[in-house]
């Protein structure tokens, strides 16, 4: 049953997925995109929901959803590249996967630390000095409250979900201690002064089925 | 093998993609009572998967039910899709296998910009690769 259509492009099922995923220096280009053109899409991005958000929190939530999808087919992809056919089914194999092996897929780098809550036992943080989503944007006075790492809180939040740990993430911009210094400091641009956290509060009863697992 | 092999890719709510796998002759086929019945043993098997799917921390979940002389097979992906085997008691090694393929296939279809997660999958070619997969591995 041949079909007389042939488009000339390769179908998307016969592309390959670059399963070395690293710099093994593939020829595929499937890795490595450009951190300005990122930048460049990024920005028409947030002016895009800009021009049609009413106010900054409902801007958060559009750039919020726009991660989402992301956030669910990095968590496919990530988990069919490391070549192990495990899943994760605890929360802190599941914020270990997130903090290391999807930053390292999207960003070159595990994130820079990921901590618990003191008060509330629900809620984690997962920091990064350096997001390239809010690196490039200044955020005028009128919108001070907004935090264009939004995107990425999206795509922690669509992973998490994928896998079946419902969260609320938001992204907070925290002022630099003294002592703390952001390491992988983006060429050519002043150093920054505050650091990216995202905060994840998973639902009751993911705890509660976490909880039960333990026993 | 006379007995037709039933393949359901299963998101949260519903299922994303059958495929009733006819390998002696090639053409899906057989009447509809066995076809409605395969359905039935396959969704009432659903319950012993998400049971199972936070005991384990793997993805193949091998035998998760046995009705008649047919057995239920499964495998889970990272974002817990289901994928299910209906068939007549197939070897785990090839079944592992034809899943292994599938799942490739699966993530390749979920890099699409446009396919939208846990929504029925439309697309021909997934179609087809899977019916050739499954006459490669299954029969």
């Amino acid at each position: 049953m041949s079909r007389a259509a042939q488009s000339n492009s390769t179908n998307i099922l016969d592309r390959p997925l670059g399963r070395s995923g690293g710099r093994g220096g593939s020829s595929s280009d499937g890795n490595y995109v450009s951190l300005s053109a990122f930048a460049y899409i990024y920005s028409e991005l947030v002016q895009y929901h800009q021009g049609r958000a009413a106010s900054i929190s409902e801007l958060e939530r559009r750039l919020e959803s726009a991660g989402y999808g992301v956030g669910l087919k990095v968590l496919e992809l990530v988990a069919y590249r490391s070549k192990e056919t495990k899943r994760e089914t605890r929360i802190m194999n599941m914020l270990q996967l997130v903090s290391s092996s999807v930053w390292k897929a999207l960003f070159g780098k595990a994130a820079d630390s990921l901590e618990r809550s003191i008060d509330h036992a629900d809620e984690f943080m997962i920091i990064d000095y350096e997001p390239i989503t809010s690196t490039f944007v200044s955020v005028p006075q009128d919108l001070g409250q907004l935090s264009a790492d939004a995107y990425i809180s999206g795509i922690i939040a669509g992973v998490l979900d994928g896998a079946g740990f419902s969260a609320r993430v938001t992204a907070h911009s925290v002022e630099l201690e003294d002592g703390e210094y952001s390491k992988s400091n983006t060429t050519g641009m002043p150093p920054r002064k505050d650091k990216a956290v995202f905060l994840v509060k998973f639902s009751p009863e993911v705890l509660s089925r976490d909880a039960a697992l333990e026993r | 093998m006379s007995t037709p092999i039933l393949f359901v890719i299963v998101g949260k709510n519903e299922p994303l993609f059958e495929a009733e796998i006819d390998t002696t002759s090639g053409a899906a086929g057989g009447n509809d009572l066995s076809t409605r019945q395969n359905y039935f043993v396959l969704h009432s098997s659903l319950d012993l998967v998400e049971k199972s799917s936070w005991t384990t921390n793997n993805m193949y979940l091998r035998v998760v039910d046995k009705v008649n002389h047919q057995q239920v097979s499964t495998f889970l992906t990272a974002g817990n899709v289901k994928f299910m085997l209906l068939h007549g008691g197939k070897g785990e090694e090839v079944v592992k296998n034809f899943f292994n393929e599938v799942y490739g296939y699966y993530v390749k279809l979920s890099m699409n910009p446009f396919y939208k997660y846990d929504t029925p999958i439309s697309s021909k070619s997934f179609d087809t690769r899977v019916r050739a997969a499954a006459r490669a591995y299954l029969s």
